[in-house]
C-alpha cells in the first residue's frame, strides 16, 4: 500500500468553548479526488484549513505523504470559497505570485504564469486587473494560481459555490479534465451533494456541528472520463445520490433545528 | 445635464461681474480701497512678481517646505503605522499617546520649531510633518488592519514567509489608503508649509502675505492669496494624475 497524501487522525478543534470539529479522521489517497459534504457550519473549512497547516489542531495529528506537519502545509496547494486574489496584481502577477515567492526570477515567473493562464482558457487576459474579471475568470486565475506552483495535493473549499450554474459546470468540467492530466490528490469541500458525486472518487459525509466528525464513506464507481452536465441522469448518480442522501438529510434537518434553537 | 461650454460661460460671466463690481465698488471711495484692495492693482501685482521673477524664488521654497514635509511625513508614518498595527503589544500601549497627540493643535508648536530648527525651510517642514503623519500613519494603520485574512491565508498558502507577507500583501495594502489620502495630505503639507511661512521666516509665499501686511498693503496680501490657491489646484491636479496612475487596479467609482 502506498503512503497516503494526507492523513487527518483524530483531529478535534476547539475555539473558546465551542467545539467545532471533534475526533476526525480522514485519509486521501495518493491521486484520489475526495469530496468532502455537510450541512453548514458543520466544520468542513475547519478540517480544510488543518490540512492546510492554516489552522492548528487542538488535538490529534495530521502526516502529508508520511511525514508530520509543521506549520504550513508545503506540498498542498489551497483554493478559497471567497475571493483570494491580490486586487493590485494583474491575472499574470496573481498567477506569478506563488513563483515569485518562492524565488523564481521575474521574467520565467511571467512566463509560467501565462502559459497556465492559456491553460485555463484565458489568453490575452494577463495584464487585466481582478475587478475586471467576471467572476468565472477570477476562479480560473485562482486555480491557475494554484496549479502553476505544481501542488501533490489540493485542496479546494467550496472553490465554485459564488458561481452561476452554467459557469459553475463549465469549471467543474475543465477543473476534471485539468486534473485527469496528472491526477493531483485532491480534498473538494462542497456543501452541494451533486457537485460532490459529480467530481469525487469518494465521498465522506461529515455530522452535523458542533463536534463534527465523518459518519459515513462512500464511494462513487462512475466511470471517467466524466461530463457532470450529463452525469447527473445516469442510473449509478441516482443511486449513489439517494444513498448518500438518505444520511446526509438527517444531519441537515439536525443542524437546522439547531439553527432554530439558536 | 447642461453642455459643458455653458457651464464654463456662466462661470466666466460670473467672475467677471464680480471682479468689475469689485474694481467699481474700491473707486468709490479711499477707505475702500484700503480695506478690499482693488482687482486691476491686485493683477498688476501679480504681472510684477511673474514678470521680474521674483516669484519663482518664494513659490520654489514653498514647494520645496511642502514636498519636503510631505516625503518625510508619509515615511515617518508608513514606518510607525506598520509597527504598530503588526505588533499588537505596542500598539494597544501607544493608542492613547497617538490619540493625544492627533488630538493637539499642532499648529501652537509652530514658534517652537522656529526656536529649534531656525526660521529656514526646516522648521516649516517640522510643522508640515507633524500635520502629514497623522492623516497618513492613520490611513496605514487601518490599511494594514483591514488586509482580509483571506488574502494573507492564501499568499501564506503561496509560499510567503513573514518578510514577504509584509512586502507583499501589507504594504500594497496599506499604500492604497494613503494614496486614498493624498489630496489631504499634500494639503496638509502645504498648509504647514504657507502657515510656518507665515508665523516666522525669510522666504516663501507666506512671507510675502506677512510682509505686504506689515505695511497694510492688501494688494499684495490678496495677490499672494490668489498665487496660493492657484498652486493648491495645481498640485491638486497633479495628485489626481498621480493616482489614476497608481491605482490602476482599482475599480472606478461609479458616477
Amino acid at each position: 500500500m502506498a503512503t497516503k497524501a494526507l492523513v487527518l487522525r483524530d483531529i478535534a478543534c476547539t475555539f473558546g468553548t465551542y467545539t467545532a470539529v471533534d475526533r476526525a479522521t480522514l485519509e486521501l489517497g495518493g491521486g484520489e479526488f475526495v469530496a468532502i459534504v455537510g450541512p453548514t457550519g458543520c466544520g468542513k473549512s475547519t478540517l480544510l484549513n488543518v490540512a492546510a497547516g492554516l489552522l492548528h489542531a487542538t488535538a490529534g495529528q495530521v502526516t502529508v505523504f508520511g511525514a508530520p506537519l509543521e506549520g504550513i502545509n508545503r506540498r498542498a496547494g489551497y483554493m478559497f470559497q471567497q475571493d483570494a486574489l491580490l486586487p493590485w496584481l494583474t491575472a499574470r502577477g496573481n498567477v506569478a505570485l506563488g513563483l515569485e515567492l518562492r524565488g523564481t526570477a521575474k521574467r520565467e515567473a511571467a512566463e509560467r504564469s501565462d502559459r497556465w493562464l492559456a491553460r485555463v482558457g484565458l489568453t490575452g487576459a494577463g495584464d487585466r486587473y481582478p475587478h475586471q474579471l467576471s467572476g468565472g475568470m477570477k476562479k480560473r486565475v485562482a486555480l491557475a494560481q494554484v496549479l502553476v506552483l505544481g501542488p501533490e495535493i489540493l485542496l479546494m473549499d467550496e472553490p465554485f459555490s459564488a458561481l452561476d450554474i452554467q459557469t459553475r459546470q463549465l469549471m467543474e468540467n475543465e477543473l476534471l479534465d485539468i486534473w485527469s492530466a496528472d491526477r493531483k490528490s485532491v480534498f473538494f469541500v462542497t456543501h452541494d451533494l451533486e457537485e460532490a458525486i459529480s467530481l469525487a472518487d469518494r465521498v465522506i459525509v461529515l455530522s452535523s456541528g458542533p463536534a463534527s466528525r465523518p459518519i459515513a464513506d462512500f464511494a462513487v464507481d462512475i466511470p471517467r472520463p466524466r461530463d457532470v452536465t450529463e452525469i447527473v441522469q445516469s442510473p449509478r448518480y441516482l443511486d449513489v445520490h439517494r444513498r448518500i442522501w438518505d444520511i446526509l438529510k438527517k444531519e441537515v434537518l439536525k443542524g437546522y433545528a439547531q439553527g432554530k434553537v439558536a | 445635464m447642461p453642455s459643458r461650454w455653458k457651464i464654463w460661460a456662466w462661470r466666466l460671466l460670473l467672475i467677471a461681474v464680480l471682479l468689475v463690481a469689485w474694481q467699481i465698488a474700491s473707486e468709490q471711495s479711499p477707505l475702500m480701497k484700503f480695506l478690499f484692495g482693488a482687482p486691476i492693482a491686485i493683477a498688476n501685482r501679480l504681472w510684477i512678481w511673474w514678470s521680474s521673477g521674483t516669484i519663482y524664488r518664494h513659490l520654489g521654497i514653498t514647494l520645496v517646505e511642502t514636498l519636503l514635509s510631505f516625503a518625510i511625513g508619509c515615511g515617518l508614518a508608513l514606518v510607525m503605522g506598520l509597527w504598530l498595527a503588526l505588533n499588537h503589544m505596542l500598539g494597544a500601549v501607544l493608542d492613547p499617546f497617538i490619540k493625544a497627540a492627533n488630538s493637539m493643535p499642532r499648529l501652537i508648536l509652530a514658534p517652537i520649531f522656529a526656536v529649534w530648527f531656525g526660521l529656514g525651510i526646516w522648521s516649516k517642514v517640522a510643522l508640515g510633518v507633524t500635520l502629514v503623519f497623522f492623516v497618513v500613519f492613520f490611513n496605514v494603520y487601518q490599511g494594514i488592519k483591514d488586509v482580509s485574512p483571506v488574502l494573507l491565508a492564501n499568499a501564506r498558502m503561496l509560499g510567503a514567509s513573514r518578510r514577504q507577507l509584509i512586502e507583499r500583501v501589507y504594504i500594497p495594502s496599506a499604500l492604497t489608503w494613503v494614496f486614498s489620502s493624498l489630496h489631504v495630505s499634500v494639503g496638509m503639507a502645504f498648509v504647514g508649509a504657507v502657515i510656518g511661512e507665515y508665523l516666522g521666516s525669510a522666504a516663501g509665499v507666506g512671507y510675502l502675505i506677512l510682509q505686504a501686511e506689515g505695511t497694510f498693503d492688501i494688494d499684495t496680501v490678496l495677490a499672494g492669496i490668489i498665487m496660493l490657491t492657484m498652486f493648491a489646484l495645481i498640485l491638486d491636479s497633479v495628485i489626481t494624475v498621480v493616482e489614476d496612475a497608481l491605482l490602476v487596479w482599482r475599480p472606478k467609482p461609479q458616477n
